[in-house]
């Protein structure tokens, strides 16, 4: 193989100092996502304080996040069911640091939930009211739900889920 | 399935990994596709297409950035494409370019790819934060090793794998990438350097991450004819698979990349490979964290689902070993261009397979390997099993 | 099941681009002395404008640099009256794109007053002082 790879490495340094030439720009990249038939309809469920999910009309599979169609068979989802605010810990990490890459100084505990009655579907959430040692997999958790007057029709209805004995 | 022509890989090349290029992306794809071409003593008169593989546009900040790394990729008036699957694009590169010769549509093919991460500020992960779902994900606040740390917990808490078990990869790909040239941030680190290291999101801690870098490899493709007039030792490509999962990564089970396993049996079933544990020489999973690189040889089917930190305890897979995985020191040692990183899998098995690989050389002439990339929402298996 | 039917974001990132090893050495010149070069690929017996350190046609390795003469010729121009957003200029921008008889390639730049094609031009470069290794270091191109 070639011994002698091409490149030339610069320092964060090197930038401060100027020791190369660079143009800076700053996109103006906003958007406005169309959330679809299903999820908008999710969000208002959210707002009511429930956790919505469809059917698919082939295999009877029940989906949430909800979807107008169902991935495995290719087919519809039009049933529109009322699920359980429960669920068990499928998946869960203790998160040390931000969005924005910055340093945390409480963890935050995201989890995929996997909510009752479905057959292992769930969305990811934030799990509340317990200290980081105390999470398990497979832990039975409930939904803690913002007051109605300050639902917005966002996953953060749900404010967190916590652990139900 | 129906091939028109057998396919080889004629030459190879790479640039540095590095945290920031001075070079420009067009500037470092030229660098690797003209490596690629004197190492097969081609000119590019004698190329009749060119397949780029590049991750976002995001990264190196161009819109349409295959059109943008047309000229130094060696594109000029030439059939040119570009294809992007996340992380997977590396390896599927290979894919891309293969059907352009095993279709009988081209003698040779030319296959770059380029990643230029660095210009992506503050950090490149801000560029993937919509890989987040925008309506019901976005507004949790995540950040992106959350993707990582929910699949690797689940995957340590399914087999019940200690930590220790997991950093032992990032140990010995490290030490690995001592021997590569292009090698980012090659090191002897020990394990307790990863077990100390600080805790991002549990069970990831910072080492045990590969580096946001700089860089682009490129490979030749020829078609069996032409290939035997270019050089002795065609590396033959015998196998292609990918594949790729629902979106909706939360209603999967993320122990096991199905995906992949998909993919690798594609691949084999092409190559003839019927016992991959005993007919694989070495292998080269794609490992972004290290983690993956158990959880890839698992979903590669080279061993029983659970099994991979056992053989890496075991020293199976050291260089050394009965069955090496990555010798080149992978994505943890030699760097992660993310691009460029699966296709400097492939470049590892054209010289492998060729007695090339010099200090990283695997003993006992392999003849037969495997590389695998995986990218997007923990979503695609990209596969290539290469004989010599 | 009207509501809710759009969430608002943002995409946050901003980017810093090198210049590259050749746009370096392209910028360098115009800064310190006031002047244009290209890259010559010998094989194709091409001047590369702006310089490039391949050549895109035989992929040949570039590194002789060449001085161009600072006379151009209008190859092409317009007039801006509107903002990239849309909004009216308070002054039209007058924009050209100049090739050089000896250069394979050309720069898009602004132009001092109105141009046809076909007119010579040359680059009018700022102070030694105040430039800073941009294009914007030639103010603009003016006729001859």
């Amino acid at each position: 193989m070639p011994s002698q790879p091409q490149g030339t490495g610069l320092k964060e340094e090197d930038f401060e100092r100027e020791k190369v030439l660079t143009v800076a720009y700053q996109p103006l990249a906003k958007y406005s996502w169309a959330t679809g038939v299903a999820i908008s309809r999710f969000l208002s469920g959210l707002k009511a304080g429930e956790i919505l999910g469809t059917k698919c009309d082939h295999c009877g599979r029940i989906a949430v996040p909800p979807r107008i169609f169902c991935e495995l068979c290719f087919k519809r989802s039009a049933v529109w069911v009322k699920l359980p605010d429960t669920g068990s810990v499928n998946t869960f990490s203790i998160s040390h640091i931000a969005t924005d890459t910055t340093r945390l100084k409480t963890p935050t505990i995201p989890a995929v939930i996997e909510i009752d009655s479905t057959r292992h579907a769930g969305f990811l959430h934030i799990i509340g009211e317990a200290k980081p040692e105390e999470v398990t997999m497979g832990m039975r958790v409930k939904a803690v739900w913002a007051d109605p007057e300050k639902r917005k029709g966002s996953i953060t209805d749900i404010k967190y889920f916590k652990p139900i004995k | 399935m129906q091939v028109k022509k057998r396919v080889a890989v004629v030459g190879a090349g790479m640039t540095k990994f590095m945290r920031r290029a001075q070079e420009t992306g067009k500037e470092l794809a030229f660098e690797a596709a003209k490596q690629a071409l004197d190492s097969a003593e081609m000119r590019m008169q004698d190329v009749d297409s060119v397949a780029l593989g590049s991750a976002p546009d995001a990264f190196d900040g161009v819109h349409m950035k295959g059109e943008y790394l047309l000229d130094g990729a060696g594109g000029w008036q030439k059939p040119y494409s570009r294809n992007f699957v996340g992380g997977g694009t590396g390896v599927f590169s290979v894919i891309h370019g293969w059907w352009h010769v095993a279709s009988g549509l081209f003698d040779t093919c030319l296959v770059v790819a380029e990643e230029k991460m660095s210009t992506c500020l503050p950090h490149p992960q801000t560029a993937f934060l919509t890989i987040f779902d925008n309506m019901i994900e976005r507004p949790l606040g995540p950040n992106l090793i959350w993707i990582f740390a929910l699949e690797m917990h689940r995957y340590m808490q399914k087999h019940k794998i200690p930590k220790e078990q997991i950093a032992q990869v990032a140990v010995k790909n490290k030490r690995n990438a001592l021997d590569h040239p292009s090698a980012q941030i090659a090191k002897a680190v020990t394990l307790r350097d990863i077990m100390n290291s600080e805790v991002m999101a549990w069970p990831v801690q910072r080492l045990d991450i590969s580096p946001v870098s700089d860089g682009a490899c490129a490979v030749l493709l020829a078609s069996e004819d032409v290939a035997r007039k270019i050089t002795d030792s065609p590396v033959w490509i015998d196998g292609v698979g990918w594949n790729l999962d629902t979106t909706y990564w939360t209603n999967r089970d993320l122990y096991f990349p199905r995906y992949v396993a998909n993919a690798a049996r594609m691949a084999y079933g092409m190559a003839g490979i019927t016992n991959p544990r005993k007919q694989i020489d070495f292998a080269e999973p794609y490992d972004p964290f290290d983690y993956k690189e158990l959880h890839h040889m698992e979903g590669l089917l080279l061993c029983r689902k659970g099994e991979a930190p056992k053989l890496t305890k075991e020293g199976v897979t050291e260089r050394d070993g009965n069955l090496p995985i990555c010798p080149s020191g992978g994505l943890l040692g030699v760097g992660n261009p993310i691009a460029a990183a699966g296709l400097m899998k492939v470049c590892e098995l054209f010289w492998q397979l060729r007695g090339e690989a010099g200090k990283r050389q695997v003993a006992g002439d392999p003849r037969t390997a495997v590389a695998q990339a995986w990218g997007d929402l923990m979503q695609i298996g990209t596969v290539v099993v290469m004989r010599s | 099941m009207s509501d809710f039917l759009r969430i608002e974001g943002d995409f946050p990132v901003h980017f810093r681009y090198t210049a590259g090893i050749a746009g370096e050495n392209f910028l360098r010149e115009i800064k310190d002395n006031g002047r244009l070069v290209a890259t010559r690929c010998n094989n194709c017996q091409l001047n590369y404008l702006p310089p490039r350190i391949y050549c895109e046609r035989c992929m040949s390795k570039l590194e002789e640099y060449v001085q161009i003469e600072n006379v151009g010729v209008i190859q092409s121009y317009t007039v801006c009256t509107q903002d990239n957003e849309g909004k009216q200029l308070a002054e039209p921008v007058n924009v050209a794109f100049v090739r050089f008889p000896s250069a394979h390639g050309g720069l898009i730049h602004r132009t001092s007053g109105e141009v046809c094609v076909g007119d010579k031009v040359r680059a009018v470069f700022k102070d030694k002082s105040s430039r800073t290794g941009s294009i914007l270091d030639i103010k603009y191109f003016e006729k001859i």
